[in-house]
């Protein structure tokens, strides 16, 4: 299907969950990209995974009595969030094995929960794998509302949440509350997760936090750069994803982390400094002018420097 | 008034007992070397003068006033491996980072932020490094980034763990001068090292600390060889009194 066609779909009134989806998957790509920053820096994947399982009882829950799918999976979301930040503030514990436990429980759960609804096969899958029909018009507002706050808080606390992620002991020299700040973090994780469950599928929402939050790891060494990267590739593989699924009728979810991992792919090898075909490529070139290199990464070594002068 | 006074200081972690009855002072333009070995609670006792760590009984006095997180007067300078050195940061946003807490929420650094990191740099000479991402620097200069980090607020009591450890002789010299000057400037400086050369070649003063205070003097007082085979729990024969002998 031509780029063409997408668009006349796009703009064609039998078909308006297509633009709602598009929307409503590009708005939670987005929210990914930066929350993901963190997470991938933090390496606090699990808890992003943890999550992801958590809100599906509740999710569950709110389908049974017929309520709204994005407010049950947040209550669970940020319930279980709470615990985590409660039981990781004690490092003795082992809290990845409790998540371990903790999180398939609540998908079980999930799980029974959802049986005892009639029809509940198809519903499950939606659930699951993503799907881009039968968005209430309400969740347009509630994800785009929910991904408002989360950006602001984002932009609001961000010196924090780094200070946080570099050094957790200076933070609490420094008297940050750091057990408030984590808590924050973990609800901000949570909401992004919860917002990107209908196109994405409780399965691979994951990807969208962490995948192009990692590519933009690769592309730069800039913190700043990082957090604009990273919700441009998960905007760009939400809307690339969803073309292309619409276009050869592939799972929404599915296609759209393929994308997202394919850039992860491209980055990983194309990287400006880090890729691993640049750096090849940068070694031919660096046998013919060795001389050239070796002069210029070393200056500190070559440059005598009087310790004193400075020590005023 | 002291810069910092510890009295009957106990500390048990994990229902153990780490301090017990620690009492030690720190004046301004003092430079105090604590040695201990590994276990000896070192870096607990730095994490109690900080209120990190809850105390079982004893006081901390700073400045005169009990401690608490936050109080700008002391700066911290953790042991390296605290730090995550991958952080897509540059060396000059790593320095600001030791203002967090100053600057307060929804705060964004401002000119005198700028000017207090541009000091802090200059003083451990990285300022040419000022935008290079922390994860390609050298040991050396790792340390030196969170010497400024904790520079950065113009502390007036300076906490250093094992600021020495896996550096070379040029930087610990260099790092070393930069102690002994801003002790001579009216700063009360502690620091924990295993580097004894380093300690008894730099400090004003010695303490020896093995879950309590040993001793406590200048360098040329603690001569004693069973102060040393007490606080590091070594034989007669070891390597380590010939050092103390020589020194
Ligand atoms: N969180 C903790 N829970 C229980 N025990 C702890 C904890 N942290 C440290 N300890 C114990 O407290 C004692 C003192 O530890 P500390 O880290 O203060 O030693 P240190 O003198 O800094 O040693 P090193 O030279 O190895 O850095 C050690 O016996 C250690 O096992
Ligand atoms: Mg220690």
């Amino acid at each position: 299907m031509s780029i063409t066609d997408f668009l006349t779909d796009l703009f064609n009134p039998d078909l308006a969950f297509l633009p709602k989806a598009l929307a409503i998957a590009v708005m939670s790509s987005i929210v990914c990209g930066v929350v993901g920053c963190y997470v991938v820096l933090r390496g606090m994947a699990f808890i992003g995974d943890a999550v992801a399982h958590a809100v599906f009882p509740g999710i569950a829950v709110a389908f049974v009595l017929q309520g709204s799918l994005v407010l049950g999976g947040a209550v669970a979301g940020v319930a279980t969030a709470l615990l985590i930040a409660i039981f990781s503030q004690n490092r003795r514990v082992k809290e990845d094995s409790i998540i371990g436990v903790f999180l398939v429980g609540a998908f079980a759960l999930g799980i029974v929960i959802i049986s005892q609804a009639p029809g509940y096969a198809g519903s499950l899958q939606q659930f699951l794998f993503g799907s881009i029909t039968g968005i209430p018009d309400r969740d347009l507002y509630v994800v785009g509302g929910t991904g408002l706050v989360i950006l602001g808080l984002v932009l609001a606390l961000h010196k924090e949440f780094v200070s946080l992620c570099l050094d957790r002991e200076m933070s609490r020299a420094m008297g940050l509350p750091v057990f408030w700040l984590d808590i924050v973090l973990y609800v901000l994780v949570t909401l992004a997760v919860v917002i990107s469950l209908q196109t994405i599928g409780n399965i691979l929402v994951l990807a969208l936090l962490i995948t192009p939050a990692a590519a933009a790891r690769l592309l730069t060494d800039r913190l700043g750069v990082m957090m604009l990267l990273a919700p441009t590739i998960g905007g760009t593989s939400a809307l690339v994803g969803l073309y292309l699924s619409w276009s050869y009728d592939t799972p929404v979810g599915g296609t759209i982390v393929l994308v997202a991992t394919a850039i992860f792919l491209a980055a990983w090898l194309l990287a400006p400094r880090h890729g691993l075909l640049t750096k090849r490529m940068r070694r031919c070139r660096g046998r013919e002018s060795a001389d050239v290199v070796r002069s210029s990464s070393v200056p500190d070594l070559t440059r005598p420097q009087d310790p004193s002068a400075s020590l005023r | 008034m002291r810069a910092l006074e510890i009295d009957g200081l106990d500390v048990d972690l994990g229902g153990r007992a780490v301090l017990r009855d620690v009492r030690l002072h720190l004046d301004r333009g003092e430079l105090v070397g604590l040695l201990g070995p590994n276990g000896a609670g070192k870096t607990t006792l730095l994490r109690a003068i900080l209120a990190l760590t809850s105390t079982r009984a004893g006081r901390v006095l700073v400045e005169g006033r009990p401690s608490r997180p936050g109080r700008s007067e002391i700066g911290y300078v953790p042991q390296r491996h605290e730090f995550t050195w991958d952080f897509p940061i540059s060396v000059e946003q790593a320095v600001m980072s030791g203002r967090t807490g100053r600057m307060g929420l929804l705060r964004r650094p401002g000119v005198p932020d700028w000017r207090s990191v541009g000091d802090a740099l200059d003083r451990v000479q990285l300022t040419e490094l000022r935008r290079r991402p922390v994860g390609e620097l050298s040991g050396g200069q790792r340390q030196r980034v969170l010497v400024a980090r904790a520079l950065a607020l113009a502390p007036r009591i300076l906490l250093l763990d094992e600021p020495f450890t896996g550096l070379d002789m040029p930087t610990q010299e260099l790092l070393g001068r930069l102690f002994t000057s801003l002790a001579g400037e009216g700063h009360a400086v502690l620091m924990t090292t295993h580097d004894l050369v380093a300690a008894v070649d730099t400090c004003t003063r010695l303490l020896l600390l093995n879950g309590r205070i040993i001793a406590d003097g200048h360098p040329a007082d603690l001569q004693d060889a069973e102060l040393w085979t007490k606080t590091f729990g070594v034989s007669e024969t070891s390597p380590l009194l010939k050092l103390v002998r020589a020194t």
